[in-house]
């Protein structure tokens, strides 16, 4: 490898992960501020200005509690789950390109961490993993309330990922690759995902509810019914690794759909006129224009993931927790059956149009 | 006989689900938009702003003083006796005859009393018991201590200058 692709592979990852952990804390504050202005209360308003520095707040106390490990706990994978956690989404967002291409000095820049063609198995291999912190924990912290977590846990993500991975079939037939950044330069060309597939879209938003734990799927941690699930057990910094997982995770489920149906990078209505009005104004050339570019492309994907965070917030101060029987029903009997039909009629569709 | 069947049929719609999530999106973004940009909100902002309780809320014990600051308790232990959580616990003793300001009247007198406020109830037993008048009920709820200990309140803190049933601002 030579040394500037090295450099910049440095500097993708850097941005990446600076980028999500620098979300993770705006994000729990906006989750209870947003809780809280739901719900006609104030929320944490006391440290700093409007509460921003609450999560700092927390991040110390967190700290300096006390690091309890249950006795006949087993110690390897109850310390191994959290770090599952927060790693297996990370490595997933590995693959989501975060624009176009940049040029830096003189040479191209493909703005995505991981070029691979199977991009998409990827990512589904580490979302997959997403349900063994759940099992590894709940069962290594021998604890009745956290194994009951984990089995719901691992029934419920392993249910849905059906249907989330027969939608995402589906769009692999429109878009005729593995390949995040084929797939969003193919939804540039015509329309986004969303359009051609809304049905599969759908079966996909809520399919990522169930996968990252969210309400109203939030059953492996139930507080009311099973104390905090999976987690009980956790304390001090391993829960804060927990708790940042679960923001991780829906960082990547967001980006995942806004790249499979929403578009991905792809600038926003409007944007495309900002970007040449910025690059006429200032002179750029192909060069410039293309790093502008790249910039509006990382905030249009931006913006787009930050609208499903908000969703995320959105319906989990809207709806109840489902009942466990309800939730199998949901996804046995209603999705999976209908991403079944939907599989067939985009397949038919894409036969037709392409004959 | 037999049970009644009162659960009830639903529409497509309803069944669907999807409609009635909607409905539920929209109310809550009222809700947000109401909290977030008009900045409504129910929430007392508790040290600066007080919530105003009745004087018949039962607060923090007191025993009530003469003008002479003598405690009006005669240590008859009426109220120990009825306190269902048994957390009074007065110890008697005569009264000296010389600082005995009426006479005969008083010539008992708590020793010492001892209120353990965590075992309190706050039913107010205590004070429709007391013949004297002398052990009330504040309309003070801010207890908290650091130690438990601190929690058993002694004779020294149940006479302090009470304003009515209210808490002295300045003490
Ligand atoms: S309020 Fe009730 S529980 Fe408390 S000291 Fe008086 S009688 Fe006992
Ligand atoms: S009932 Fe009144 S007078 Fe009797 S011991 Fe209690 S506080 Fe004192």
């Amino acid at each position: 490898m030579e040394y500037f692709d090295f450099l910049q592979l440095i500097a993708k990852i850097l941005l990446v992960v600076g980028v999500c952990l620098g979300v993770v804390p705006v994000t729990v504050w906006f989750e209870r501020r947003g809780a809280a202005w739901m719900q006609g209360r104030v929320g944490p308003n006391r440290v700093g200005p409007f509460g921003l520095l609450q999560p700092l707040a927390d991040v110390l106390k967190f700290i300096h509690k006390e690091d309890f490990v249950p006795k006949n706990a087993n110690k390897f994978y109850y310390y191994l789950a959290p770090l599952i956690a927060l790693i297996a989404p990370l490595c997933a967002l590995s693959v989501i390109p975060f624009g176009d291409k940049a040029i830096v000095g003189g040479r191209e820049v493909v703005l995505q961490i991981a070029q691979m063609d199977s991009g998409v198995i990827f990512i589904l291999a580490f979302a997959g993993l997403e349900v063994y912190p759940l099992i590894l924990a709940g069962w290594a912290s021998k604890n009745k309330y956290s194994v009951l977590g984990a089995l719901r846990g691992s029934s419920q993500i392993v249910s849905y990922e059906i249907s989330m991975g027969l939608s995402l079939l589906s769009m692999l037939i429109v878009y005729g690759s593995f390949n995040p950044h084929e797939m969003v330069s193919w939804q540039v060309e015509h329309f986004w995902g969303a359009v051609v597939n809304p049905f599969g879209a759908l079966v996909f938003l809520i399919s990522i509810f169930a996968e990252t734990n969210r309400l109203p799927f939030d059953l492996p941690e139930g507080e009311s019914e099973i104390v905090a699930g999976y987690h009980l057990e956790y304390g001090a910094m391993k829960f804060a690794l927990f708790f940042m997982a679960e923001y991780i995770a829906m960082i990547m489920a967001s980006a995942l759909i806004s790249t499979l149906f929403f578009g991905g990078y792809s600038l926003l209505p409007g944007m495309d006129f900002l970007v040449s009005f910025i690059a006429s104004f200032f002179g750029f050339g192909s060069v410039g224009t293309t790093n502008v570019t790249a910039v509006f492309q990382f905030v249009s994907l931006a913006s787009k993931v930050a609208f499903f965070m908000f969703l995320f917030v959105w319906i989990r101060w809207t709806l109840p927790r489902f009942r466990f029987d309800q939730l199998m029903d949901l996804g046995w009997k209603i999705l999976f059956p209908l991403s079944l039909i939907n599989l067939v009629v985009v397949t038919l569709g894409v036969y037709y149009f392409n004959r | 006989m037999g049970t009644i069947n009162v659960s009830k049929k639903y529409t497509a719609v309803e069944k669907a689900y999807l409609p009635a999530i909607l409905i539920g999106m929209k109310i809550t973004m009222k809700r947000f938009i109401q909290g977030f940009l008009f900045r409504k909100s129910w929430t007392i902002m508790y040290p600066e702003k007080r919530r105003d309780y009745s004087d018949r809320f039962r607060g923090a014990h007191f025993i009530s003083v003469d003008p002479k600051k003598t405690e009006n308790c005669t240590a008859c232990f009426l109220c120990e006796t009825v306190c269902p959580a048994e957390c009074i616990h007065i110890v008697a003793e005569e009264r000296d005859e010389a600082d005995n300001s009426y006479g005969v009247a008083k010539e008992k007198k708590p020793a010492s009393f001892d209120i353990d406020l965590l075992r309190c109830c706050f039913c107010g037993f205590c004070e429709e018991a007391c013949p004297k008048d002398a052990i009330k009920l504040s309309t003070n709820y801010e207890m908290a201590t650091y130690s438990r200990e601190d929690a058993i309140v002694d004779l020294d803190h149940l006479k302090r200058p009470m304003n009515g049933r209210h808490e002295k601002k300045d003490s």
